[in-house]
């Protein structure tokens, strides 16, 4: 379904006025059309996005969402098990992207030998997406689609 | 769903014709057939802000475009996070861009005309005014002022919250003002004053890289603050020797970094506190020295009650209620003896945490070798004993003399962009005035209508009606104009079904509220004011470590959308000074007849001293171009000297838009990393060492305080204890996060996180759906018994992010009686199935 539209028709509705203000109706794209003082029904769960086709990021520095399930995934003092595939030499047999090279850095730039402990928790900034679509789309624009608009056939 | 894939080979076919067809001649001459590489068109404007969630304070580079918010990132020049955001920082680009934006005023009407019970109509700007102006003079005129009120945030910018501060309580002459602030940390504010006599912590993050043991209570770092918790993780996996101890009432993410986890029944924190200190001085590793020269003993009042409604029954058997605040002085061995029953078994006994693990968590303060820093939020803060948990903390950092120094620190941490700076350091409280001042003071009242050239008798000296009250107030139609501003309160304040709500819709209550976005709250409202966010608006906030930073507006607010600050200002432009302040007030300063409350308030010499061409060249300044002078320094100007001189001290406001915040007190172009210690901040007296100066006596105050049962435990009928809280990726009550599509797919919806055993007990399974009823309300939900959160058996957790979800109409509304800040997380509920229909 066209998110806008779906948004649109969503926004701010306020059912036929009454002189009750129990009996007012009223929605919003996030809460669906449950009254405020009424509680609906709860979305069912959804499962997670599992795939390994990699999505488009929103900007070059936006850390890239993880396209997978990591159900049962262990992070902690014991082990990181994102990086029995992302660490750099593994790569080459899970054919993972590798854990970008700014992971390296500690807090003062410099290169570590390994994955800095800032960034061992892995989930701090990069997350597992639900096949769901959110009720209210978002009109962000990125850069890309910025510049071919302003010089139509320069950029794909 | 997805549209078909190109392969590989498909794709470079595609590349090599647009390639062959540049060449051929088509007009793009700087262009690379698929680079951009024109600097005119590829380069970005780049600009600091401070992120717009959590008190940790992240700065994060904004890249602009065409009046469009491109790109973020995090920092690189930024002590606090040194180019790390977290996801939610990370999506701070898309933030202002949900598709439903609000961007007109919306007015209910029926039939053309104002109606309580009519469907929101778009109205111009002139005309959300002239009713707002109508029905805060008619409250005005029936009631007097106690009848209008504001609720605003710890999300407001300063200069935001000093302007609003300045209209109800110099202009409209009401304390009815408080902030969603008072839900977070208004314990952790209250500790301070109590302990310590001036407000906020006074280490700062760089205690992270200094200590050798961290003790989280109540806090789960790992979600709520996670750019501190990449610091501590760095310490703790870089330093082998560094330990990390969790305390909480259920396991979460902070878990996986302890070396010591302990989970202990619901309010028990205040028997293992006590526990600590008893073992300190048992095993006779007080520090003497310290304590015998910067600290005394108190004996606090008990039996304080629960903040509820005066006519609930825990409150008429209350015998200390009149005087919750109130200690008398007792020595060091009335307080050792009055320890002493609370032994390491007791305390095992009550909590459920294992002797040994008490002891080892004990030891960490114990140690004098062990630099130790205590962590703490809403497990501390929301607490009907709140203030008592911040107090005891603090006795064990005391006892011990392990703070005040790099790595030895009790640290509150904040919840909200500017709870700091702006609700605690400007003072938005119903209670407060800049400056750690407060109204029921007399010189501190003298002092605020000095500095704001007001006749004498100003400001009421009664606090106003706190956030708890206030709506309680609105659902007895006490309270009859009522202004809020950054915050989501019908989803976020507690016992929304028989307070809140109520009070909103009741016919003598006109309720207005500022948003970007169709909030609840918002929803719930008589009038909605479109407003502008983040770096729509010059800004400054202040973080947990007493930094306060500043951002340039970068960007437009889109279509009618005005920010808060211009909106309280432009309001104020609607009374005439007669019509706020009886005349007897009036005959004192002749010369204010006739003019405005925004000539009084704003325009007095002060706050318009600075040109428009004081703006920094090469930003937007909508507000200032509005009023005809820099808005945003004369009010941070004439705020700052409330506080210069007196510990306080700000720097200038232009050296706030170079740095990336600085550290409180700013004294000589330097600011104060550490407080209270000599050589480290500058008001100690040379020869103190230490010298906690929040007290005319220089001392802290170590207090006996003793459990207290909780106002709510399970019983037969709700057998489960109900935790309330926050995740990850949403902010708050998720207006803004869950309309970044990321972010929302990342954890779309709320749900019940309980034990596998509660759940098969009840024959529920992993997705099952339940109603989470308590004694007020219920809401329907989602069994969740996998995933981030392993509450023990009887306890339950509910993220109260989800506005489809509205968790807040089962919490209970009592509160810590010192602090008035609620108790989210113990109220007690029971578990049923929904039936398939």
């Amino acid at each position: 379904m066209n998110g806008k539209s779906f948004v649109a028709a969503l926004a701010i509705v306020l059912a036929a006025a009454s002189t009750s203000p129990q009996a007012q109706t009223v929605s919003s794209g996030l809460r669906g059309s449950t009254p405020l003082n009424e509680e609906g029904p709860a979305a069912p769960m959804t499962p997670m996005r599992n795939t390994a086709e990699r999505e488009t990021r929103n900007y070059p520095e936006q850390p890239p969402v993880i396209p997978h399930s990591i159900d049962g995934y262990q992070i902690d003092m014991n082990g990181n098990k994102c990086l029995s595939c992302h660490a750099r030499a593994r790569t080459g047999e899970s054919q993972a992207p590798m854990v970008s090279i700014t992971h390296f850095m500690d807090r003062d730039g410099q290169f570590l030998a390994s994955v800095s402990p800032r960034r061992f928790f892995c989930t701090e900034c990069h997350v597992p997406q639900n096949l769901v679509t959110p009720p209210v789309s978002n009109d962000f624009v990125d850069i890309d689609s910025m510049l071919s608009r302003a010089a139509p056939g320069g950029r794909r | 769903m997805t549209a078909p894939k190109l392969d590989r080979r498909q794709i470079l076919k595609l590349e090599a014709a647009a390639m062959a067809a540049l060449a051929g001649g088509m007009a793009a001459p700087a262009l690379a057939a698929n680079l951009v590489t024109e600097r005119a068109e590829s380069e970005l404007k780049w600009d600091k802000a401070p992120c717009r969630f959590c008190g940790t304070g992240c700065s994060v580079m904004v890249a602009t475009k065409e009046n469009r918010v491109v790109a973020t990132h995090g920092d690189i020049k930024s002590e606090v996070n040194r180019g790390l955001n977290c996801v939610k920082g990370y999506f701070l680009s898309k933030i202002m861009y949900g598709h439903d934006r609000l961007t007109q005023p919306m007015l209910r009407k029926t039939n053309g005309t104002y109606d309580k019970n009519g469907e929101f109509t778009p109205v111009s700007w002139d005309e959300a005014f002239d009713i707002m102006a109508e029905k805060f003079k008619a409250a005005l005129k029936k009631r007097g002022p106690s009848s209008v009120g504001m609720f605003g945030s710890g999300q407001w910018t300063i200069w935001e919250g000093y302007a609003a501060l300045k209209l109800m309580k110099a202009g409209f002459r009401s304390n009815n003002l408080d902030p969603n602030a008072r839900h977070c940390m208004a314990s952790a504010a209250l500790g301070f004053m109590r302990t310590f006599g001036i407000d906020e912590p006074m280490g700062c993050y760089d205690d992270i890289e200094a200590a050798d043991a961290f003790v989280l209570w109540g806090s789960n770092t790992a979600e709520m603050h996670p750019i501190l918790w990449t610091r501590v993780a760095d310490r703790r996996l870089s330093a082998p020797h560094v330990r990390v101890a969790v305390l909480s009432t259920f396991e979460h993410r902070s878990f996986d970094l302890a070396d010591i986890g302990a989970v202990f029944k619901p309010h028990t924190d205040l028997y293992l506190l006590n526990a600590i200190a008893n073992h300190i001085v048992k095993t006779g590793r007080v520090n003497r020295d310290f304590v015998d020269k910067h600290t005394l003993f108190k004996r606090g009042q008990t039996d304080i009650g629960y903040g509820l409604r005066p006519e609930h029954p825990l409150e008429q058997k209350a015998t200390g209620r009149a005087k919750a605040n109130d200690s008398t002085d007792i020595t060091f061995e009335e307080y050792t003896k009055f320890i002493s029953d609370y032994s390491i078994e007791k305390a095992a006994e009550m909590s459920g945490v294992p002797a040994n693990r008490i002891e080892a968590i004990a030891e960490l303060y114990a140690d004098p070798k062990t630099k130790v820093t205590s962590f703490w939020t809403m497990g501390f803060n929301q607490h009907t004993r709140g203030v008592w948990c911040n107090n005891l903390i603090y006795n064990i950092h005391l006892l011990t003399g392990k703070i005040s120094e790099p790595g030895n620190s009790p640290f509150s941490l904040t919840g909200q962009p500017s709870a700091c700076g702006t609700a605690r350091e400007v003072g938005t409280f119903s209670n407060r005035l800049p400056a750690d001042m407060v109204v029921t003071n007399k010189a501190h009242r003298d002092k605020a209508e000095q500095i704001w050239k007001l006749p004498e008798g100003t400001i009421p000296d009664k606090p106003g009606y706190h956030a708890v009250l206030q709506n309680r107030m609105l659902k007895d139609g006490l309270l009859n104009a009522y202004w809020v501003q950054v915050n989501n309160n019908l989803q976020a304040g507690a016992n929304s079904n028989e307070e809140t709500w109520l009070g909103y819709r009741n016919p003598e209550n006109f309720i207005i509220v500022s948003d970007a976005y169709p909030s609840v709250t918002a929803l719930a409202a008589d009038l909605i004011l479109p407003t502008a966010m983040w770096v729509e608006k010059e800004g400054a906030y202040g973080n947990a470590e007493r930094r306060t930073h500043f951002w340039h507006q970068l960007v437009s607010a889109p279509g009618a959308s005005r920010s808060d600050l211009w909106q309280l200002m432009e309001f104020s432009r609607r009374f005439k000074i007669e019509e706020v302040w009886p005349e007897e007030l009036l005959a004192k300063k002749p010369e204010y007849r006739g003019k405005t409350m925004f000539d009084v308030l704003y325009k007095n010499g002060q706050v318009d001293k600075f040109p428009l061409s004081d703006i920094e060249a090469g930003y937007a300044n909508d507000e200032s171009k509005a009023f005809g002078f820099y808005v945003h320094k004369g009010l941070f100007e004439e705020y700052a000297s409330f506080g210069r001189g007196h510990g306080h001290d700000l720097a200038p406001f232009d050296t706030y838009h170079r740095e990336r915040g600085m550290r409180w007190p700013v004294v000589n172009g330097q600011e104060t990393k550490w407080r209270f210690r000599e050589g480290l901040d500058p008001y100690v007296k040379s020869g103190k060492d230490v010298e906690f100066y929040g007290f005319p006596d220089g001392k802290a105050r170590i207090f006996a305080l003793p459990y207290e049962p909780p106002a709510e435990s399970p019983d037969s009928e709700y057998p489960f204890w109900l935790s309330t809280g926050r995740v990850l990726e949403h902010w708050h009550s998720g207006t803004m996060t869950r309309r970044v599509p990321e972010l929302y797919r990342a954890f779309p919806e709320a749900v019940c996180f309980m034990h596998p055993d509660d759940a098969l007990e009840a024959k529920l399974r992993r997705g099952d759906e339940i109603k989470v009823q308590s004694r007020r309300g219920f809401i329907r939900t989602r069994v969740e018994t996998r995933g981030r959160n392993k509450p023990p058996r009887n306890v339950v957790f509910v993220p109260w992010f989800d506005e489809a979800q509205l968790i807040n109409k089962v919490t209970l509304d009592a509160t810590d009686p010192i602090s008035l800040q609620t108790d989210y997380k113990k109220c007690a509920v029971r578990i049923e199935r929904v039936t398939a229909s």
